[in-house]
């Protein structure tokens, strides 16, 4: 039972991640109907630049924010120079795109900070806890508080500002937006900003979690948040959290307690088709 | 001829052949298709287990290698047929990505030590290498370009091009898109398999990662590049993609970030590809050729 328990606390935390990776993918995809798969490589250099910031510094809140401001104008540019003016184009035109982005991307970081693994010591300012002989780390208990401060921070924004409105209003119908007289270029911009950010958050939350930084770590993630975004419905945020989460936990129980032949990275691609096949909207999706 | 020049020419008509079939999905039926790689492996591990535990020689095998590949091709083109667009990109790496899984796990398909052994091609009692290789492959580049130009011209062609520019006006013109949808997905996994066969009897050594998501990548790099729906665009793609990294060894490290660059420029200022329509190449064309001729 309380190997149970703790492989439960090590999955959520594992769906955490997850989430965390995916957001910034569904905000996107809510937004330009754009399969964002270079967002993976977004999080690669926002563990490469918090690392070399928290390194510079010796301050992990320096390291991580400045990992934040650098990821949105990475996200932002990308944005501007490859997806704008590739709207127009059929959806596989701005995929391609996307993915040389992406292997570009993790070239420049493997040429820049070489192709060996590099270790992220920090620890974490976050307690740690022992309830009925189950110990939660300090690293899960961060990994907890932040996804769920994220997630708030998220939901408070898209849901109580104008900016939020401005959002929901453009991912509805971009030329009615801008009849309304919203900016919606701006809007656009400051979607990938925010998921970028997010994004900057996950790679180092991921850095210090494995200890691991590595120029090819966005690889999977980039396929795998991909099967996220479908089994929660493109798109729908809320469901790429709780697909999230669901996998996380999935994954690590069958992992401890199934002894299935395939690799858990074949799982999410399982579950996805499994979804589309019975439920095609996804999760929480609407269509 | 060097022997160095002929592998690699022989390596550009096999990816132009698996490419040309992605070209009849992509290009002629506008299914995007990122799982490509998966059938290209498919044939390529059904010709090694033919050849390597059933004994068959590679002529032999070839058609059951090219029937094998079609009927999985069918069978994993339904569940794609329930999905369109960015679900079907999505759904196509996820079929990529557990074939993979597949023969990389159980231990029939040789799991990660892959499949060796793989017997060369005989031929009227010659042993098929080097520079006679890439002239069977050249034959069967012909054949695959023969036969898109065909299938480009007749009524199953026609009614692929009207489903990919306007689905639902050609079903209500009495196209069904089921039929034409699987016809392109079985045709273009077909070629997938007559690929993967000579690939697997040329570097007679297999293994999973050959045939993972970043070689559909490629695939999909070399019909967008070359020009979507038209005859040549797979092999001029082809070409250009096989013959780049060599051209770019002077570079070294920095190949694949030059490489991965180019790529991004061509789709960004010229997404219908080289010989794509409204491409540079189409426009001087149509500009010296008189009008009424394309």
């Amino acid at each position: 039972m309380q190997l149970f328990i703790e492989q439960l606390l090590n999955g959520v935390a594992m769906g955490s991640i997850y989430a965390l990776i995916t957001l910034g993918l569904a905000l996107v995809y809510g937004i330009l109907r754009i399969l964002h798969i270079a967002h993976a490589a977004i999080y690669t250099v926002g563990a490469y630049v918090g690392l070399f910031l928290f390194k510079l510094s010796g301050s992990l809140i320096i390291g991580v924010a400045g990992s934040m401001v650098f990821c949105a104008l990475l996200g932002v540019g990308i944005e501007r120079f490859v997806y704008y003016p590739l709207l127009k184009y059929p959806p596989y035109v701005p995929l391609i795109g996307s993915i040389a982005v992406m292997l570009a991307i993790e070239e420049l970081c493997r040429l820049v900070a070489g192709p060996q693994i590099l270790t992220f010591q920090a620890v974490l300012p976050f307690p740690q806890f022992q309830i009925g002989g189950i110990t939660v780390s300090s690293t899960l208990t961060a990994v907890y508080c932040i996804t769920a401060l994220v997630l708030l921070l998220l939901w408070y924004i898209t849901s109580k500002t104008e900016l939020g409105l401005a959002m929901r209003a453009v991912s509805q119908d971009i030329p009615i937006a801008d009849a309304m007289g919203i900016n919606s270029h701006l809007i656009v911009s400051l979607t990938f900003a925010i998921g970028s950010a997010i994004a900057a958050v996950a790679g180092s939350l991921v850095g210090i979690y494995y200890n691991q930084v590595y120029p090819t770590m966005g690889t999977v993630p980039a396929y795998k948040t991909l099967a996220l975004i479908v089994v929660g419905g493109l798109g729908s945020v809320p469901g790429a959290v709780v697909a999230s989460l669901l996998l996380g936990v999935a994954e690590t129980l069958l992992i401890g307690y199934a002894n299935i032949p395939l690799p858990r990275d074949a799982l999410a691609f399982i579950a996805m088709i499994a979804v589309l096949m019975w439920r095609s909207e996804g999760l929480l999706g609407s269509r | 001829m060097n022997a160095y020049l002929i592998t690699i020419a022989t390596l550009i008509c096999i990816n132009a052949i698996v490419a040309c079939g992605l070209n009849v999905i992509v290009g002629f039926a506008g299914q995007i298709s990122l799982g490509h790689a998966a059938f290209f492996g498919i044939g390529a591990y059904s010709a090694a287990l033919l050849a390597t535990k059933a004994g068959l020689s590679f002529w032999a095998a070839l058609p059951l290698v090219v029937v094998i590949t079609a009927l999985i091709g069918l069978l994993l083109g339904l569940p794609s047929l329930r999905v369109k667009e960015d679900f079907l990109a999505i759904t196509t790496i996820g079929i990529n990505f557990i074939v993979e899984a597949i023969f990389l796990y159980i231990p029939f398909f040789g799991g990660a030590l892959g499949i060796g052994g793989i017997p060369r091609i005989m031929l009227f009692g010659v042993r098929l290498k080097g520079l006679t290789f890439f002239l069977l492959c050249l034959f069967f580049l012909l054949l695959v370009l023969a036969f898109c130009w065909w299938f480009s011209r007749s009524w199953g062609g026609l009614a692929c091009f009207a489903l990919r520019e306007e689905e639902s006006a050609a079903a209500s013109m009495g196209i069904s898109p089921v039929r034409f949808k699987l016809l392109a997905f079985v045709i273009g996994t077909a070629m997938a398999g007559l690929g993967g066969a000579l690939y697997a009897h040329y570097i007679r050594f297999i293994s999973a990662t050959d045939f993972s998501f970043p070689v559909s990548v490629l695939l999909l790099s070399i019909v967008v590049l070359g020009g979507m729906g038209t005859l040549w665009g797979p092999v001029v793609g082809a070409v250009i993609l096989g013959a780049l990294p060599e051209v770019f060894r002077p570079l070294v490290d920095y190949r694949f970030l030059f490489y991965m660059l180019l790529l991004l420029l061509m789709i960004r200022y010229q997404p219908a590809g080289l010989l794509g329509e409204g491409s540079m190449v189409h426009r001087v064309f149509s500009l010296l050729l008189p009008e009424g001729k394309k």
